[in-house]
């Protein structure tokens, strides 16, 4: 497949601290890639560096066949950059945004027009076309800011963050139209901290932690490989929880993860989920689900809290 | 035989005609906020000719038997247009810079971090050249024009507006927060505006006060107009031009230098 974006022993250093620490991954045209992380994993250093304008300290980044440290103006026309912060112009209108937006590609002005009463419509921004931006809600900025970011038809369309402050709604009309985008073959970088945001959008994905690259797969893969399709929740104390834990133990093809007063147990074996049902704690408290690329994340990055 | 040459950090920018494309960027949102934008560069020169200009003229004697409010007219065309330039470059490029962030919104499209930089510089010439014509009108009305020369006011508002543009970015650049900006108002911009010869002529302070005033940016403005206004340019205002040029152009460079520092990282 056409590889789109290539990093190859990427790294980013200020002075001492190492952002980003040796990463490789491609990116096929056409697809939404992933990275996957907490703040601080890196995430956003990297697409800093694919956008160009953060140096790459070593190691190979082309975009497009393009190498990010020679021809920043090139690639920076092919892609379309939607940031996590909102820095959209407070003062100008939600057109004028766009039209001004529109101009940075040097488009001209009757091609721009059309363009952007296309993707007002897209985004159903065109009944607000008129409004300044301070008057909107999030929401609404969110949906220009990546309307704004389509502007140039971008071969690659990469995202920070796009929902993180949305309420539910607005979350997921973003999502629908992320989606709607992935369907018209628009190449999606896509970084989150949400889960449930990855795996609706992605269809490979790199889980990132601590500047590195811990896993790389498809959601669902990633999910049947780290834990197994069902988790058991058990909020247990005392004497019970030695008795379950005790029983675990001979139980083959699960896995048990403590924290705290909730014990974790992953199935990750035909077995392991017939042994699931097996068990039959005491507890009033107990929550069968599916597991999810949280479970992943989780048990790869550790449950405590990292600052 | 291979040389290690040392890495400067200093290299020529590159800069486009992209540049344009952010003061078209401003100047659209000036287009939006005129009014209010415009209201204290409108009212504010005016107050001064009559406060000054025609009150405390009254009071005023110079030796050379000018009226005082002439005397101030080639002056407030120097500062009034520092002050618009200087002002769109430190609070408003730093609004744009830190608040809004809008410079990060640029720099991620063709328009690099130097565009940027060079574009906001032009716009803030450009506030200058408004704030200058302005109060060439103002001036004109108030029969205070001796001589058409006073028309170059223009260009040299434009080009001093460009020094006072760069020298304030660069402080910008390094300002952590807006309240800091201020002392780049009361340290530099207030004293040049009541001490850089506009007010009374540098003559009449003490010799190392006079001699140390080459330094500051506004006398060679100031000395200029004097000429122009007064219709007696003098071959030394060619020295002052090469000042203003020299000027601009190292305080260009130190805004590109350093703004490139804080934003690319």
């Amino acid at each position: 497949m056409n590889e789109i974006i290539h990093a190859r022993n990427l790294v980013k250093r200020y002075g001492d601290f190492t952002a980003v620490d040796g990463i490789n991954f491609d990116v096929h045209s056409g697809e939404c890639f992933g990275l996957l992380g907490p703040n601080g994993a890196g995430k956003t250093t990297t697409t800093r560096m694919i956008a160009c304008v953060s140096p790459v300290t070593a190691g190979e980044l082309t975009v497009a066949g393009l190498d990010v440290r020679r021809e920043p103006r090139r690639i920076k026309a092919l892609l379309g950059v939607v940031p996590q912060e909102d820095n959209l112009d407070p003062d100008l209108t939600v057109r004028q945004n766009l039209a001004v937006y529109a101009r940075y590609f040097d488009m001209p002005r009757a091609l721009a027009e059309e363009r952007i009463d296309e993707s007002l419509a897209l985004f159903q921004l065109t009944d607000k076309q008129h409004q300044t931006i301070w008057a909107l809600s999030t929401g609404l900025k969110r949906r220009l800011a990546i309307a704004r970011g389509l502007i140039n038809q971008p071969k690659i369309l990469v995202l920070d963050e796009p929902t993180t402050g949305l309420d539910p709604q607005a979350r997921h009309l973003v999502w629908q139209k992320l989606r709607y985008l992935r369907g018209q073959g628009v190449t999606m970088l896509l970084c989150t901290h949400y889960m449930e945001e990855a795996a609706h959008l992605c269809d490979r994905l790199v889980i990132m932690h601590q500047g590195r690259i811990l896993v790389e797969g498809t959601p669902d893969a990633l999910v049947e490989e780290h834990t197994g399709r069902e988790v058991v929740e058990l909020h247990l104390r005392g004497p019970e929880r030695e008795t379950v834990l005790a029983q675990l133990a001979t139980l083959p093809g699960l896995t048990v993860e403590e924290v705290e007063d909730i014990l974790y147990i992953y199935a990750r074996t035909a077995d392991g989920r017939a042994n699931i049902a097996e068990l039959a704690p005491e507890s009033e408290r107990v929550v069968y689900r599916h597991a999810n690329l949280e479970d992943v994340f989780l048990r790869l990055t550790g449950r405590g809290l990292v600052e | 035989m291979t040389i290690a040459l040392p890495r400067f950090a200093l290299r020529i920018p590159d800069v486009s005609y992209r540049a344009y494309r952010v003061w078209q960027r401003t100047r659209d949102v000036y287009l939006r906020l005129w009014k209010s934008e415009a209201i204290w560069p409108l009212a504010e020169p005016v107050i001064t000719l009559l406060a000054l200009g025609l009150g405390l003229g009254k009071l005023v004697q110079l030796d050379s038997g000018q009226r005082y409010i002439e005397f101030i007219a080639p002056g407030l065309l120097a500062v009034f247009p520092m002050w618009a330039a200087a002002g769109e470059c430190a609070w408003g490029s730093f609004v744009r810079m830190d608040t809004q962030k809008t410079f990060n919104a640029i720099i991620a499209t063709p328009v690099g971090i130097e565009d940027v930089i060079t574009g906001e510089i032009m716009w803030g010439a450009t506030r200058a050249l408004i704030n200058g014509t302005y109060i060439l009108a103002v001036t004109a009305a108030f029969l205070l024009l001796d001589s058409p020369l006073a028309i170059l006011a223009l260009p040299v508002a434009y080009l001093s507006g460009l020094m006072f543009a760069s020298i304030s970015l660069s402080y910008t650049s390094i300002a952590r927060s807006i309240s800091s900006l201020n002392y780049f108002f009361a340290l530099f911009v207030t004293p040049q505006f009541w001490l850089g010869g506009v007010f009374f002529p540098l003559n009449v302070l003490p010799g190392w006060a006079e001699r140390a005033s080459w330094f500051i940016p506004t006398t060679h403005v100031v000395t200029i107009y004097r000429g122009l206004v007064e219709g007696s340019p003098r071959w030394s205002h060619l020295g002052d031009l090469a000042w203003i040029v020299v000027v601009t152009a190292a305080f260009y460079m130190v805004a590109v230098v350093s703004m490139r520092r804080r934003l690319i990282q």
